[in-house]
């Protein structure tokens, strides 16, 4: 799904400010990105450059403090909280640096989460996570809790619960980042995977260079919240 | 998120926190039990009452007597007399008594001293008319042997100290006969000057009576613990207790017959007063109103129920005060249990929302997490508090026995005590889930995620 014109998210002059005593945070400052249907795009910056709160803008996480935000067809910042946590539900998936398996739940009922959320009939959702566990192939560890799993593993489970309900956007932030960079590679291969077989919108954030020049097709550059590059790789 | 996901999911959450969702259930049964026990303490204390009085038959009865005119002044008699345009108390108006809904029995007061023969010794007492409708009232409750086989039987039932006379072990009288001599009222011809009248009309005395002495062997059926009672003047000071209508045939001379005989104002055999017995007490004011109208005097003790009625309600709001506090206790309890639950869970939280739930499903998973805790511990607090119920019952039943008293139910759960007790548990935490609820839906997606 597009926002029009063949763009999955258009970000326009979004900002986003905090307040920390009387200190003004500009974590992103007056951004503007188009970000193409089927494109791999990689947010790249050092720590504190704003990359992750973007993404959270645009998966609806958060609200921005100024600008707009188009995904859907629709702005994000006048969407109300029920419209918004749609949006999450069936527009966008999410990966985290950390996974964010719940522990108490085996790898199938982590998957099947998101379909609950999405009120998807219970006779379908045991086929989407088999479907979801194959595509990361994890398939023959569904009675296992994330305890039992290695980072790698966790990762993938991660991966099958953002697909699970077949978004068109799939964010990760730092999916690399808690995994060796054997395991991490192994977790760009499938994202690069997944982009090219299923047309998926990827948006990633990390911050080594070298994994968004392999793996990305379009490298946009942040620091201090603001836009440093935006290339496309040739 | 559907009802059944979500239900499926509030019970994992509170199944993995066991240890803390059954102490916070287990307070709430606390406060359930002891809401149960003080309000069931106050139904049965209130039952208890009713069913002592409402077999004294004080309450369940309205005296009717012709309608009377008050003395004018000071120098007449203090002793009232018929109104002269009053409608006689006869079989007439017995029978429209009878009529009247609700009615269950109307009957005179046959009461008339005797002298029983037992072994060869004769003994002097009083024996009493039981009407039929005495042993569904709870009078004759736990009387040894059986009450009457039929209303016309030649059976008596013995109250325990006559018995005693008789006998040192009284139980042995049951299936025993006693003969008794009584003095039998025999109608006179009518004299030209008008009739007299007796208290009873079942004979015809209306031109005075005679006095003849007469036997009559009765069977002993039962022996009776307690005094029973039927109305004002009822059976109290009977002894010797026969069937109403035996009594009534027998004819037998009363203590006031003699002053009805020379009070004669109707050539039909009238009576002196007839108690008239409503299904429930709650019944006797409108029979009571129904004879008015009729033109008779009557008399009950209506006002004294709506009184007791009035002293248990408050007292039964009362226990419920002290009941709730233990149960506001519980209350702190499941929010505290649910705040808890919103910190240890705040990255849950994020996660869910970042999985596309909504502020409304988070708010109605700790909600139904609350609603469980409430229904279950409301059930067992209902348990807890009948088992408590029970103890106290026993305990009671024990201590009475050894003062030699008759045990009494002071506890009662009746159905829509146990569904309010549930309802009540559910609705309070409920809206103990309220604040933790909002707490957690308000939980910004982002901050919550970071949580560690």
């Amino acid at each position: 799904m597009t926002t029009g014109n063949g763009f999955a998210v258009r970000a326009d002059r979004v900002s986003r400010h905090y307040e920390m005593g009387t200190a003004l945070i500009r974590a992103v400052d007056g951004v503007t990105l188009e970000i193409r249907a089927g494109e791999f795009v990689a947010l790249l910056g050092s720590s504190g450059s704003g990359k992750s709160t973007l993404l959270n803008l645009m998966a609806g996480l958060d609200r921005p403090s100024g600008g707009a935000i188009f995904a859907n067809g629709r702005n994000l910042s006048e969407l109300s909280s029920l419209e918004l946590a749609r949006y999450r539900s069936r527009t966008v998936g999410m990966v985290f640096q950390s996974f964010n398996l719940l522990p108490r739940m085996t790898l199938e009922e982590n998957v099947e989460l998101p379909l609950r959320l999405a009120e998807v009939d219970r006779a379908e959702r045991g086929a989407r996570v088999q479907e979801s566990l194959q595509r990361v192939r994890l398939e023959k560890r569904l009675g296992h809790r994330p305890s039992e799993m290695s980072g790698g593993e966790q990762q993938r489970a991660a991966l099958a619960r953002a697909l699970v309900n077949r978004p068109t956007i799939l964010f990760a932030d730092e999916p690399t980042g808690n995994l060796d960079s054997a395991t991490g590679e192994t977790i760009m291969l499938l994202l690069k995977e997944i982009q090219q077989n299923l047309g998926m919108t990827i948006i990633m954030v990390t911050h080594e260079r070298p994994l968004a020049e392999r793996f990305a097709d379009r490298i946009v550059a942040l620091a201090d919240g603001k836009l440093l590059s935006d290339g496309v790789k040739s | 998120m559907k009802a059944s996901d979500l239900a499926e999911l509030a019970l994992r959450n509170l199944r993995e926190a066991i240890l803390r969702s059954s102490l916070t259930t287990l307070g709430v049964a606390v406060g359930v039990a002891s809401l149960v026990a003080w309000l069931s303490l106050g139904i049965g204390l209130q039952s208890l009452a009713t069913k002592r009085l409402s077999n004294s038959g004080l309450f369940d009865t309205v005296v009717v007597t012709q309608r009377r005119s008050l003395p004018s002044s000071r120098r007449q008699p203090a002793e009232t007399s018929p109104a002269k345009d009053a409608r006689p108390l006869d079989d007439d108006a017995k029978k429209d008594f009878e009529k009247l809904p609700n009615v269950v029995e109307v009957y005179s007061q046959i009461r008339f001293p005797t002298e029983v023969r037992f072994n060869g010794n004769p003994y002097s007492t009083i024996v009493a008319g039981i009407p039929a409708s005495s042993q569904g009232n709870g009078s004759f409750d736990g009387m040894q042997g059986n009450f009457f086989s039929s209303p016309d039987a030649d059976e008596a039932i013995l109250q325990i100290e006559f018995a005693r006379d008789l006998s040192s072990q009284p139980n042995s009288l049951i299936g025993k006969d006693v003969m008794l001599r009584y003095a039998e009222r025999q109608a006179l011809p009518p004299s030209t000057e008008g009739g007299a009248k007796g208290s009873d009309s079942t004979d015809d005395n209306a031109g005075g009576f005679s006095i003849v002495p007469r036997e009559k062997t009765l069977h002993i059926v039962g022996i009776i613990e307690t005094e029973p009672a039927a109305g004002f003047g009822g059976f109290g000071s009977g002894r010797l207790l026969i069937p109403q209508n035996v009594a009534s045939t027998l004819r037998a001379a009363q203590v006031n017959d003699l002053r009805d005989a020379v009070r004669a104002t109707s050539k039909k055999p009238v009576y002196a007063s007839l108690t008239v017995r409503a299904k429930t007490p709650s019944m006797v004011e409108g029979i009571e109103t129904a004879i008015k109208n009729m033109g008779f005097g009557t008399f009950s003790l209506l006002d004294a129920t709506k009184n007791l009625r009035v002293f248990f309600t408050i007292f039964d709001m009362l226990l419920f005060i002290f009941g709730s506090l233990a149960l506001a206790v519980a209350t702190l309890g499941i929010i505290n249990t649910l705040v808890m639950a919103i910190l240890e869970r705040r990255r849950e939280i994020g996660i869910l929302k970042a999985l596309g739930a909504a502020d409304r499903d988070v708010k109605q998973l700790f909600f139904v997490e609350a609603g469980v805790m409430g229904l279950l511990g409301g059930i067992l607090g209902v348990g807890f508090g009948w088992l408590v119920g029970r103890a106290v019952t026993i305990g009671t039943n024990i201590y009475l026995k050894r003062q030699s008293l008759p045990s009494a139910d002071v506890f009662s759960v009746p159905w829509w005590l146990v569904l309010s007790a549930i309802g009540i548990a559910v609705l309070v935490s409920l809206v103990a889930g309220l604040y933790p609820a909002s707490r957690a839906a308000r939980l910004n997606p982002v901050e919550a995620l970071r949580y560690e």
